[in-house]
């Protein structure tokens, strides 16, 4: 048969049926392949590639310590802390907390951990965590006193030392080996025995690709039922892998066709498909949610000065801002407490102005009375942030409306990251004005929220509000002795924080997970968590 | 000729350097800070400098350039600033992906492109010559994360021929390795079958005008042997270029059809790293990407020769 002949014999719908049949022949090898048994294949938020849950805050490395390491004290979902591998007494006068471990706790490497581990795990967190490094302030001494008990005792009162041993983020308290743990806090470690529920596969370790945790068969959970990181962490399953997937088009398909157990974080405009969908349920795991937030810098005109700071926050409004961000009410929340609503300290103290926002003709008489000389506002957006890149181009139009001359500066994230480092003026790359998100737990008490730092250029965080006043009224938090006490200071220290503009709440929002109906038990709380959980085939 | 490789291998490494020079240059003048990546949002100043000084980053650009240049001498390419894995492992780890890509979407590309382009300068200005055309405007025209999306939703959720995402080691069996290499192959492959669809036909519509094509059918040759081994063979040289320099594409990684498909290739790899200011492994991924074009380039011009006698080096 000639080539011409063979050419007019060919027909398009050969080739669909020798595509159709090689794709069954494929389908057929796969569908062969044994499966793994008892994995949970889960999604997180971003891909892990700091292993050291101590150097960097961030969520994920974080998420990965609750994996591998366990913590000294839990805290349970009334926002108690309590005991997880140790238990305390406190000294009647308030200044000596003695921990015991509890027995049965073993490192991955079969070394049983000691008093002598948790100090020197205790003294590397508290050269990274802010509200530890205030604590550690006021520490006299930290011991260990035996192979279980240790002591921690004060030179001065320190009301919340359990509340910041116990808190679920930022820094939790991870225990590692003393040989890890003496590692410098400004380099990461690489050893990663950690004591906890699972093991961390480092063979299997692929940056950016995928994480492999396996069931660590020694660890002896609490008896108590789990509430939050408290409580026993019984883990049903034999292996929980990572999978990192750039594209949430494709994670909400990988989902949705039962490839991935467990999404953690769902794109608010993919919710449909996935709502539909009857193999899954789609919830909101983290109660308290995010607080997003806009900061202004304290050095650089128009917003060092007050008057102009607190119009800024007259020209804002958060039912705008969720509206571009989340844009479901379901999901979105007007929330005028720094701390967080729904939180122990939540307090509405001072919140008015932009709890009535936007009001720009407020905003605009505000202006005037201040002097404002049309001084372009230097506005950072992050375009790379889906989570943040909406509020500035809103806030912008907002501001714009109120009379601020406005600058808005898309870039990526690690340019604003390396710019509001800057404390140069605007025209040497310095910034006015920024966006970023918190997790509640993060900035639940003036302890832990990093923007109640009135420690100017030296010691505050980026924006460096010098507000001696504030740091003043944190340590009076820090040494209050009763709870009304602390609620008290803690609504005076956020009145005061909304009178000089430290920061601007622009609202709250939760994010749904999605889940496989075969996922059953997993725990309601600000960290996603894989004891208590089972799968069923 | 072997002589003419030697050369060109030679002169590659001015090339290297210049390319090497450039990068570090271009990644230092970038704004970022890896250690703000490592530190995440809480650190302070002071902690974000002391985690640049242990990574060396506080070193003037000099002494930064001498001592990559001299890891890069050794055959070390350090370790990523991040992760604190060494960069030739995490490169390692995305090659397979990047390579199974590249090659199964150029033997997917081949098989289709070079007949379809054959048979359109063939039949020129017929239906099929059109349909052809028609089909190469698409390729084109749509962007690959639209054809991947489609080939998901049709192959792979509506049929479930496929799985929607990942990637399989071939180690782990033929049959699951096609399985999951299938769709973002094709996906990839439809630009490359477009282009080179094309390229085939106008290569061949110039050819076949051409006195020794009418000879050889004056000879009584069959079509066949007429299409193939005298026509296609001297209008090989344009579509061995575009093939070459197509595959280097591929190989340096294709970050849409990897994020997609969720196949960990070199793409994917890049962007993070340049998202996350990882200089090292951005500097080795484009030395490797600059090896990579060198080499192709190489080969296409020594191939030159094989496919047209006339050229001689």
């Amino acid at each position: 048969m000639s080539f011409i002949a063979k050419a007019s014999a060919f027909h398009p719908r050969h080739l669909l049926r020798a595509t159709l049949l090689a794709s069954t022949l494929l389908g057929a090898g796969l569908a062969a392949s044994p499966l793994q048994a008892q994995e949970i294949r889960a999604v997180m938020h971003s891909g892990i590639r700091v292993l050291d849950p101590v150097i960097t805050t961030a969520h994920i490395t974080r998420n990965h310590g609750y994996m591998i390491y366990d913590t000294l004290l839990g805290m349970d979902e009334n926002l108690e802390p309590q005991p997880q591998m140790a238990d305390w007494q406190v000294s009647d006068d308030g200044l000596t907390y003695t921990f015991t471990l509890r027995d049965g706790l073993v490192f991955h490497d079969g070394a049983p951990v000691t008093a002598a581990d948790a100090v020197a795990s205790l003294k590397r967190w508290g050269e990274r965590d802010g509200g530890a490094q205030m604590m550690f302030r006021s520490i006299e001494s930290l011991e260990a006193t035996g192979d279980k008990t240790f002591e921690l005792k004060l030179s001065e009162p320190f009301s919340t030392v359990l509340q910041l041993l116990a808190k679920p983020s930022g820094l939790p308290t991870f225990i590692m080996p003393a040989r890890v743990a003496e590692t410098p806090s400004s380099e990461s470690i690489t050893d990663y025995t950690g004591s906890g529920p699972f093991v961390f596969d480092e063979s299997q370790f692929e940056p950016g690709v995928r994480a492999v945790y396996t069931k660590n068969e020694a660890y002896v959970p609490r008896d108590e039922p789990p509430s939050w990181t408290a409580g026993g962490k019984v883990v049903n399953v034999d292996q929980v892998t990572w999978v990192v997937m750039p594209d949430a088009m494709t994670a909400v398909n990988a989902v949705g066709s039962g490839e991935i157990d467990f999404m953690e974080q769902t794109p608010y405009d993919l919710l449909p498909l996935l709502e539909a969908n009857p193999e899954l349920t789609v919830e909101v795991l983290s109660p308290l949610g995010y607080q997003t937030m806009a900061r202004l810098n304290w050095l650089n005109p128009p917003f060092d000065k007050v008057e102009i700071r607190r119009a800024a926050m007259a020209a804002l409004g958060q039912d705008p801002i969720l509206a571009a961000l989340v844009g479901n009410p379901q999901y979105q929340e007007k929330c005028g407490s720094m701390y967080g609503c729904g939180t122990p300290l939540a307090t509405d103290a001072g919140s008015e102005l932009i709890m009535n926002g936007p009001q720009p003709e407020e905003a605009k008489r505000m202006l005037e009375e201040a002097g404002y000389d049309g001084t372009p506002i230097v506005l950072m957006q992050p375009t790379d942030v889906p989570s943040i890149a909406p509020q500035p181009v809103v806030a912008a139009q907002l501001l714009r409306q109120a009379g601020f001359t406005v600058d808005l500066q898309p870039m990526d994230w690690q340019t604003l990251v390396t710019r509001r480092a800057s404390q140069a003026p605007v025209s040497e790359g310095g910034w006015n004005m920024f966006f970023t998100n918190w997790i509640i737990p993060e900035v639940w008490s003036p302890i832990n929220n990093p923007m109640l730092n009135g420690g100017g250029k030296e010691g505050a965080w980026f924006g460096w509000p010098d507000d001696p006043k504030l740091d003043e009224m944190r340590a009076n938090f820090a040494a209050a002795e009763s709870e009304e006490e602390r609620k008290t200071i803690a609504a005076d220290i956020q009145a005061h924080a909304y009178e000089v503009v430290n920061y601007i709440p622009v609202g709250e929002y939760k994010i749904p997970s999605a889940l496989s109906n075969k996922l059953t038990g997993m725990l309601e709380m600000p960290v996603p968590v894989f004891w208590a959980v089972e799968k069923a085939e | 000729m072997l002589a003419y490789i030697l050369r060109r291998i030679l002169a590659s490494i001015p090339v290297m350097i210049v390319v090497a020079l450039f990068i570090f240059l271009l990644l230092r003048l970038t704004p970022g800070d890896p250690a703000a990546i490592i530190a995440g949002d809480m650190a302070t100043p002071a902690q974000l400098a002391e985690i640049r000084r242990n990574l060396g980053l506080d070193q003037p650009l000099l002494t930064q350039f001498v001592t990559w240049s001299g890891q890069l001498l050794t055959g070390d390419f350090g370790q990523s600033l991040i992760s604190r894995t060494p960069v030739l492992t995490l490169i390692g780890q995305r090659l397979e992906p990047t390579l199974s890509l590249a090659i199964v979407s150029m033997i997917m590309t081949l098989i289709l492109s070079i007949p379809m382009g054959v048979l359109a300068a063939w039949r020129h200005r017929s239906l099929t010559d059109s349909a052809v055309m028609a089909i190469s405007v698409l390729g084109f025209s749509i962007p690959i994360f639209v054809t991947g999306y489609i080939l998901i939703q049709v192959f792979a959720i509506d049929l479930k021929l496929f799985p929607v995402q990942g990637f399989t080691s071939i180690s782990e069996g033929i049959g699951p390795f096609l399985q999951r290499i299938f769709l973002p192959a094709l996906a990839l492959a439809t630009i490359y079958i477009a282009l080179i669809a094309r390229m085939t036909r106008a290569a061949m519509l110039n050819v076949l005008g051409e006195d020794y094509i009418r000879t050889a059918r004056a000879k009584g040759l069959s079509e066949r042997i007429v299409l193939f081994r005298h026509a296609l063979r001297n209008a090989a040289v344009p579509i061995l270029t575009v093939i070459g320099t197509g595959f280097a594409l591929m190989i340096s990684g294709v970050v849409v059809t990897e994020s997609v498909f969720n196949v960990p290739g070199l793409g994917r790899l890049t962007v993070d790293a340049i998202l996350a200011r990882d200089y090292p492994v951005i500097q080795a991924l484009i030395l490797l990407t600059s090896g990579i074009y060198v080499a192709v380039n190489l080969l296409i011009d020594v191939s030159y020769a094989f496919m047209d006698p006339r050229i001689r080096y």
